[in-house]
């Protein structure tokens, strides 16, 4: 079953009569397969007219679509020979992070990425990509890792934010974030980031301390979720489109706001609808951004990245 | 309007007013009830006499209270851009901003630094004032952080962060978390100075306060019953549907999870500061010097 977010049920009419004309005949009729053409234009239509003036909102819902290709999707397409390395050696395995070794268009990296799961199954399993604070201890073991080695470091984010828990709580949350920040911060190696979904606050921040952080074009990326903000400024959970325009959590307003470096374009009718088009894409961007980096020695990219990081917050809307 | 409301009105308001006992006399301790009276507390460094509650201080108490004799200098924070985002919710932040500031006359943000000597040695002290919207996170505050550390840094002096806030100013969206790498960068200047670096974790220090320089020091007191943590309460209760643990998220909670190294009452902590800061920096009682290392150069293998 296709997911359809509710700005987007036109497109589940015209796909299901796509669908069903195509069951019909197997193109050999050409009547229907002229009308398999006018509707399949109308779809275009649609998705141009509609993407095109998305509103803050509607990007939530699409950062969020559960369709849409997560961490683990992308580590898959862009990382070859990708050998994921487990554990804090203090606590536990937290599949809300995987991450590991691998190949990136031929050059050795380690790559760590957020993973929500597709299924039940998998959510359960990754957490929804909520992680504890095993997850950002092994994410600083990792970069540790890859600095002892030079090999640079590419992170994917997508997370609704740290797991809220009694447990995560009491093996130190707020310590073990504050440490994978402290580790972005301190290697000697070319950090990359992008945003591929939600940029959930604290839990995304401590994978995105990065030398250059790049988002796709329909990504989110927020000190809090606009349920969460709604709810306090609010006090109603109701007001969660408002909070979505006045948080200026979308990719296009964070680059006005220097927060990030570049958007990475999504195919027509977003990055759920053509994976492997999106994640090409992203793959294209990341490299542009490493040739760039690997020019520089490793105490440059440790000044240039705190620099970076110094000069933000001098600009507004 | 009639002369009733424009002039009869305002004439026993202001009749009924001078009546009234001062409201700030009498203070409720939040931890039992007890009504305090303010000179007992002020002696009593707003510790409640009956329970041992811990009230949250403001900056300038706080201050006065660290440095020694209580004498101390603030110094000017750097301005800031203000209301970055044109935020509005159902008020606009440029307004609610200049409302608080006009209620804390002076104050312009929620963090307050300033440098004197903490049993004698120079330190830096940037402390939060929850009064000021929540003691929350925002440009300024990442600001005033980043000017505690470079002060600091410049003086050869420690640098201590006591924070009080409920995390990251909601109202400055993006550019608030981005104060979370910001001040942790504050930090490892100080550290890669040389310099010590002490938090001593204010009730209440969560969010994206506790997951940056908060939870970065050298070494780490919490104030009695101050409550620490990440995630909010409510928030984890929502989560996991179920009633949180007695003393959960309060500062020892914190000590026995391993998350801090002292918790100790506000009447000790000037005391404790100055042993600490003694010990790190090597300044101790005059006999040390006595048994300083031999010169170097008197040694045998250096001659041969």
């Amino acid at each position: 079953m296709r997911h359809f977010l509710d700005f987007e049920q036109p497109l589940a009419e015209l796909e299901g009569k796509i669908e069903e004309l195509r069951h019909i005949s197997d193109g050999g009729d050409l009547n229907i397969a002229e009308e398999v053409g006018r509707l399949e234009a109308k779809v275009e239509k649609f998705l141009r007219q509609t993407y095109a003036k998305l509103t803050p909102w509607q990007k939530v819902q699409i950062a969020r679509h559960p369709d849409r290709p997560h961490g683990g999707d992308y580590l898959g397409r862009l990382i070859a020979d990708f050998t994921p390395l487990a554990g804090d050696r203090t606590f536990a395995e937290d599949r809300a992070i995987i991450g590991g070794l691998g190949r990136f268009r031929g050059r050795s990296v380690v790559a760590i990425a957020h993973e929500k799961g597709a299924d039940t199954k998998t959510r359960v399993r990754h957490n929804f990509g909520m992680a504890r604070p095993e997850g950002y201890r092994k994410a600083r073991r990792l970069m540790e890792l890859a600095d002892r080695f030079k090999l640079p470091v590419l992170t994917f984010v997508d997370t609704a934010g740290a797991y809220p828990g009694v447990d995560a709580e009491a093996r130190g949350q707020a310590e073990a974030i504050a440490r994978a920040i402290e580790a972005c911060l301190d290697i000697h190696v070319p950090l990359i980031a992008t945003v591929i979904g939600e940029g959930g606050s604290g839990g995304a921040i401590a994978l995105a301390a990065g030398n250059v952080v790049l988002m796709l074009e329909h990504a989110i990326y927020s000190v809090i979720s606009p349920e969460g903000c709604a709810s306090i400024l609010w006090r109603s959970g109701e007001n969660a489109r408002d909070a979505a325009e006045a948080l200026r959590l979308t990719a296009q307003d964070l680059l006005r706001l220097n927060v990030i470096d570049a958007i990475v374009p999504e195919p027509l009718g977003g990055a759920h609808r053509a994976h492997e088009a999106a994640i090409a894409a992203t793959g294209d961007a990341i490299e542009k951004a490493l040739l760039s980096l690997l020019k520089l020695d490793g105490p440059s990219l440790r000044t240039a990245r705190r620099t970076k990081f110094l000069q933000i917050g001098t600009r507004g809307i | 309007m009639s002369w009733l409301t424009n002039f009869v009105l305002p004439k026993i308001r202001a009749v009924v007013a001078k009546k009234e006992v001062p409201d700030n006399l009498w203070h409720k301790c939040p931890g039992c009830g007890q009504m305090l009276f303010h000179r007992e507390l002020e002696a009593n460094l707003h510790v409640c006499a009956a329970c041992g509650h811990h009230l949250r201080l403001a900056p300038e108490k706080r201050l006065a209270m660290l440095f020694d004799d209580g004498k101390y200098t603030v110094i000017e924070l750097p301005k800031t851009i203000v209301d970055p985002l044109k935020f509005r919710d159902r008020k606009r932040y440029a307004d609610r901003l200049k409302e608080v500031q006009g209620a804390k006359s002076g104050a312009r943000d929620a963090a307050l630094v300033a440098h004197g000597t903490v049993g004698g040695v120079a330190a830096v002290v940037c402390a939060f004032d929850f009064g000021f919207m929540g003691g929350s996170m925002g440009i300024a505050v990442g600001e005033a952080l980043l000017a505690a550390a470079r002060l600091a840094v410049l003086q050869e002096a420690a640098l201590i962060a006591v924070p009080s806030s409920g995390g990251a100013r909601m109202q400055e969206g993006i550019l608030s978390l981005m104060q979370m790498p910001r001040t942790t960068l504050a930090v490892e200047m100080v550290k890669e100075a040389g310099r010590p670096y002490l938090v001593i974790l204010a009730d209440p220090t969560t969010g994206g306060v506790s997951a940056s320089f908060a939870m970065l020091g050298d070494v780490t007191l919490a104030e009695p019953g101050a409550v620490i943590g990440f995630a909010g309460a409510r928030v984890i209760e929502e989560t996991i549907r179920e009633k949180l643990p007695e003393g959960f998220q309060r500062a020892e909670y914190l000590l026995e999870h391993g998350m801090v190294d002292l918790v100790v009452h506000r009447r000790d902590l000037k005391a404790t500061l100055e042993r600490i800061l003694g010990l790190l920096c090597r300044k101790g009682p005059p006999a040390l010097a006595a048994i300083a290392p031999p010169h170097t150069s008197e040694r045998g293998w250096d001659r041969a």
